[in-house]
């Protein structure tokens, strides 16, 4: 069988519609290639080619059979934070180099029952904190088109296997733009939905009021598809919207003629690299003669998203990391004597640097005396932002900017100076403050060939609207239809 | 001691009634193998997320309308953060700034029939914590997590009670509301009630508080009684040795009666709390609020109130039969079936009391049922039997010997003689053979009379009615 | 704002992370720098606004109160470093 390893899920659920192929061979086709390049790009943490193919044959029995589940026999490899009953579950940690989860997250349920066959656990940032994919225990992704650079992070498992013809579709997580900005870094299309329409139940928690679950893949209208089978209420998260499913393709072919976009003067100061500004002012220009107007808005408090952002996650992950001591799962130091000296040493070793640092400053600012300049401060700064994004959507339908200031740099050029690490996501942690949703598609490259995305920001539950926006621009330009050579 | 004066506050950890977790669906049920109660968000197992139990939140909710509290219909959740290993998430999640009840009372009775009002500071609801077992295993602690989870309400008064009695008899009337309402099973051998007893001592006439210290995890009346007493002796004579006290937490030793302190923790007060971002606010809607309103059983102030106005009740009667439900639905059950109120009170804090305690029964548990006893007192009022013969019917009850208040006077024939003619036979019988008794009756002596009348009595076999044997010798004599 | 590091190695202790001296300069200098960020939001005068966690206003959703859940020990504790006796087993706790 030969197989375009580039097939979007679209194309792959219609090739096995038509029976051109089957899930076996697909899984077979996937697996063998993630083998072949797990050497060279780190992006799996865990392959189990037993069970993929045992999902995978059910898949076909089940087509046999007449299901029509509507992405059955797709593959789909997951970041390595979503729980799958039976597979060992890192996060990226040592911490939990040895996990096996005893339960399935939702969103992998969901997926399951949509019909998509599981290819694996996808490398990531530990506890997805990074933007570079250089603190998981497992060693770094590479981004697959320049090896030197990073993947983006923390998703940067997910967004390498894709870009790299791995998996027609993943999943990650976005707290501050971990699904974004690597899908910018690998010339990706992402979504991060809506505060609560992905269930949190089963992925390991960050940043409880941030974090969220969303798809990668090359188009919009994947991803439209991907969302539709993950999203959905769950009585297991307290968080999520008990609300109907939704069909996010429904909109997609939608003409853009009268949407306005909002360009926030904040997105388009010095921070951001002359390529990026370049690309990003062509892909509007194309936008524009889809039909669309731009209109500039105002969010004066989106610059203090970076500091509200670094109290609200550190401290909320402080607290979600301390279920981490040793007693009932995860890593356990080998010599202590006595509880607090166990606990101290499994922590200090289960955990990277990245990871403790955020713990202390979690911790700090949580401390006695600190909460109210800090967390609450953040609090209300996250009301602030929320209402600047508000007042913006009075006057237009989408808010659009680059995804981030830079494009995906060397390896190590950031590494030890996380201030300039966590300004890397100075564009995308504001949607995840307020809770909308954002995605990122590619429009451009910069001078290094590297790649550039455009963020939408939607108004909260615009999901539909915002895939269809990306979409309309997927069918006029052709820059998310360029791959590696690897 | 009087130079002394004595500040207490409490606070009670109830263990709600409620079948599930207060955040998960494991069972609450006490006494399983280790760790099989378990569930994955009871373990806080990576990305298990809590989901509230709105049969805790209905139990707090009637708890804060019980006592006249205001119900905060929208209250928060916070994470507490502290490590131990009975504590899996590393945080317990409770409320902090917002509880859902804040304020209201309870009114307490001292032995000396003086009452007082318990102002609370605020009642919220929490997570219990799993056990640890310290002996079962050479150089390790077990833990146990089937208890973590469990729904509490932590129930907190302010510093207002000023002697050990009266903290008893607080967490006593604490202690039947909570059953009353169904909230609380109230076992203490089994936890599900525990008290936290904050005690300081102050110069009497001094305005600021003395430094407390807490004494944790009172599980009976009579450990809280020792463990204050030996506190407020220890501390008095602390401050008299020119020692200060230092704020601590300690444990009653049941064995040695002594209180002592718990090692130390320098970060034991930093719990870092925030409000708990899994969980969003916690609304009580008017909809809920009156129907648990509605459903809320008459409390037992108001029980007593109308105890005395409906059935002319004393005030201390009326307080002793309302204080916990089973004997106010065991009185008015009674009362319901035809009997004499004031009688039914006095049988059921008399005679039926003083069994039920010789034999350690609960009223539910009592061989003579309140119809019964209705059927007893009604025999009295009508004259069939004397108070005294009663007696003799209502132990024949009690064990068993006969099904019925009138199978038990008719097998025995112990039906009272009110014919005046049969009565004055025996009066004059009794009469004959009492010359002296006249005398001094006739002297003056009315003690005489008595014994007259109870000499009739006894040659009835105590069958005669009393008040007309009574009317029949007075006749004779004058 | 600037932290001692008596600071850093009390809240590594609240933290139950074991930090040793090199640890606590490094993480010093680090988080001085992540600190002076974060501290440019105390800039903005806030006084009267509601704090915000979620962007939609979400209300607590409640569970009937009803068992649900069945005995999965054995499998629960798979993934336990220590257990014995259907206990999970820490260093001994004295009190």
């Amino acid at each position: 069988m030969s197989w375009n390893t580039f097939a979007t899920v679209a194309e792959t659920v219609k090739e096995l519609d038509d029976k051109k192929v089957s899930a076996v061979e697909l899984a077979t086709h996937y697996l063998d290639r993630a083998d072949a390049l797990q050497p060279v790009l780190n992006a799996y943490v865990t392959l189990d080619r037993e069970k993929t193919l045992a999902e995978a044959k059910v898949a076909d029995e089940k087509r046999a059979a007449g299901d029509a589940a509507p992405l059955l026999g797709v593959p789909i490899a997951h970041k390595d934070i979503y729980l799958i009953d039976g597979w060992r579950t890192t996060c990226g940690s040592k911490m939990l180099e040895n996990f096996v989860a005893p339960y399935t997250s939702t969103v992998v349920k969901n997926m399951t029952a949509a019909g998509m066959v599981t290819l694996g656990k996808l490398n990531m940032d530990e506890f997805a904190m990074g933007s570079s994919n250089e603190t998981s225990y497992f060693g770094p992704v590479k981004n697959p088109w320049d090896l030197s650079r990073v993947p983006g992070g923390s998703s940067g498992g997910s967004a390498a296997s894709v870009a790299a013809g791995l998996t027609p579709a993943s999943t990650g997580t976005d707290t501050g733009g971990s699904i974004r900005q690597p899908a910018m870094f690998c010339n990706l299309t992402g979504l991060k939905p809506t505060y609560g329409v992905c269930s949190r139940f089963g992925i390991i928690a960050f940043a409880s009021s941030l974090d969220q679950a969303g798809p990668f893949a090359q188009t919009a209208e994947d991803c439209a598809l991907l969302l539709s089978a993950m999203a959905g209420f769950d009585t297991n998260d307290a968080t999520s919207l008990d609300r109907p499913k939704e069909n996010y393709s429904r909109d997609l072919a939608k003409p853009l003629t009268g949407l306005r976009i909002g360009l926030p003067k904040e997105f388009f100061g010095e921070g951001v690299a002359p390529g990026i500004a370049k690309a990003v002012d062509e892909a509007l220009a194309v936008y524009r003669k889809l039909g669309a107007i731009t209109v500039e808005v105002s969010l004066p408090n989106v610059k203090y998203s970076v500091p509200a952002y670094y109290v609200v996650a550190p401290a909320e992950a402080s607290s979600n990391l301390s279920r981490f001591d040793g007693v009932r799962y995860g890593h356990r130091a080998a010599e202590y004597t006595d509880l607090m000296d166990m606990y101290k040493r499994s922590r200090a070793e289960g955990f990277g640097a990245e990871v403790k640092r955020r713990i202390l400053i979690g911790t700090y600012v949580l401390s006695h005396g600190y909460y109210d300049a800090y967390y609450l401060q953040a609090g209300k700064l996250r009301r602030l932002i929320a209402e600047d994004f508000k007042r913006a959507y009075e006057v237009c339908d989408v808010v659009m900017g680059p995804t981030a200031p830079e494009t995906a740099f060397q390896f190590g050029s950031k590494s030890d100076d996380p201030v300039k690490m966590y300004l890397n996501d100075i564009f995308t942690i504001c949607a995840n403050l307020t809770g909308q949703p954002a995605m990122s598609h590619p429009c451009g490259v910069d001078e290094n060939g590297q790649h550039v995305g455009m963020q939408i920001i939607g108004n909260y539950l615009d999901e539909a609207r915002m895939l269809n926006v990306a979409h309309q621009f997927q069918l006029a330009t052709d820059w998310h239809k360029r791959h590696p050579n690897i | 001691m009087a130079q002394w004066e004595i500040v207490i506050g409490l606070e009670t950890h109830t263990q709600l009634t409620t079948a599930s977790k207060i955040f998960s669906g494991s069972s609450t049920a006490f006494g399983a193998a280790p760790n099989t109660q378990a569930s994955v968000v009871d373990l806080a197992m990576p990305g298990a997320l809590p989901v509230m139990n709105i049969g805790a939140v209905e139990r707090a909710v009637k708890f804060g309308l019980a006592i006249g509290a205001k119900i905060n219909q929208r209250s928060i959740f916070a994470r507490k953060n502290y490590f131990y290993p009975d504590l899996p998430k590393g945080y317990q999640i409770s409320q902090f700034e917002t509880p859902i009840v804040q304020g209201g009372g309870l009114t307490i009775t001292l032995d000396d029939g003086t009452t007082k009002f318990i102002e609370l500071t605020r009642a919220h609801l929490e997570e219990d914590a799993g056990k640890s077992v310290h002996e079962q295993f050479d150089s390790e602690s077990g833990v146990d997590l089937n208890r973590a989870g469990t729904p509490l309400l932590e129930i907190v008064t302010e510093p207002v009670m000023r002697s050990g009695k009266e903290a008893i008899a607080y967490a006593k009337t604490l202690h039947n509301l909570v059953r009353y309402l169904d909230i609380c099973d109230g076992n203490m051998q089994e936890g599900s009630f525990r008290c936290d007893v904050n005690v300081s001592v102050r110069p009497m006439g001094q305005k600021e508080f003395g430094t407390r210290r807490e004494i944790k995890n009172l599980n009976s009346f009579k450990f809280m009684q020792q463990a204050i007493d030996y506190e407020v002796r220890w501390q008095i004579e602390q401050i008299e040795d020119g020692k200060k006290i230092v704020q601590a937490t300690v444990l009653f030793n049941p064995d040695t009666g002594e209180t002592r302190a718990m090692r130390s923790k320098e970060d034991a007060m930093d719990y870092r709390y925030f409000p708990d971002p899994d969980l969003p606010p916690l609304v009580v809607s008017d909809e809920m609020l009156a129907r648990i309103k509605a459903g809320m059983p008459e409390l037992p102030e108001a029980k007593c109130s109308r105890f005395s106005s409906q059935y002319g009740l004393s005030h201390y009667d009326a307080l002793l039969l309302s204080q916990d439900g089973a004997t106010a639905s065991y009185f008015e059950t009674a009362v319901n079936s035809g009997a004499d109120a004031k009688l039914v009170a006095n049988w059921i804090l008399g005679e039926v009391s003083a069994t039920l305690n010789r034999e350690d029964k609960t009223i539910e548990q009592s061989p003579v049922n309140a119809v019964r006893l209705s059927n007893l007192v009604a025999r009295i009022s009508d004259g069939t039997i004397s108070h005294k013969i009663a007696k003799t019917v209502f132990e024949a009850l009690w064990s068993g010997e006969a099904a019925s208040v009138d199978a038990v006077i008719e097998s025995k024939g112990l039906k009272q003689i009110s014919d005046s003619g049969a009565i004055e036979k025996i009066v004059d019988e009794v009469l004959e053979k009492s010359a002296a008794q006249i005398a001094d009756y006739k002297a003056g002596k009315e003690k005489a009379l008595m014994s007259i009348v109870g000499m009739v009595m006894k040659a009835s076999q105590g069958k005669a009615n009393p008040a007309q044997v009574n009317d029949i010798v007075r006749r004779k004599l004058a | 704002m600037s932290l001692s590091s008596q600071d850093i190695e009390r809240i590594a202790h609240l933290a139950r992370i074991r930090v040793t001296p090199a640890d606590v300069l490094d993480v010093q200098a680090k988080l001085d720098g992540i600190f002076k960020l974060i501290d440019e939001m105390q800039a903005v005068n806030t006084q009267g606004i509601e704090p915000m966690s979620h962007g939609l206003d979400m209300v607590l959703r409640l569970r009937d109160d009803v068992v649900t859940e069945i005995d999965h020990r054995e499998k629960y504790q798979k993934n336990a470093p220590q257990a014995a006796e259907g206990y999970f087993l820490v260093p001994k706790v004295i009190e």
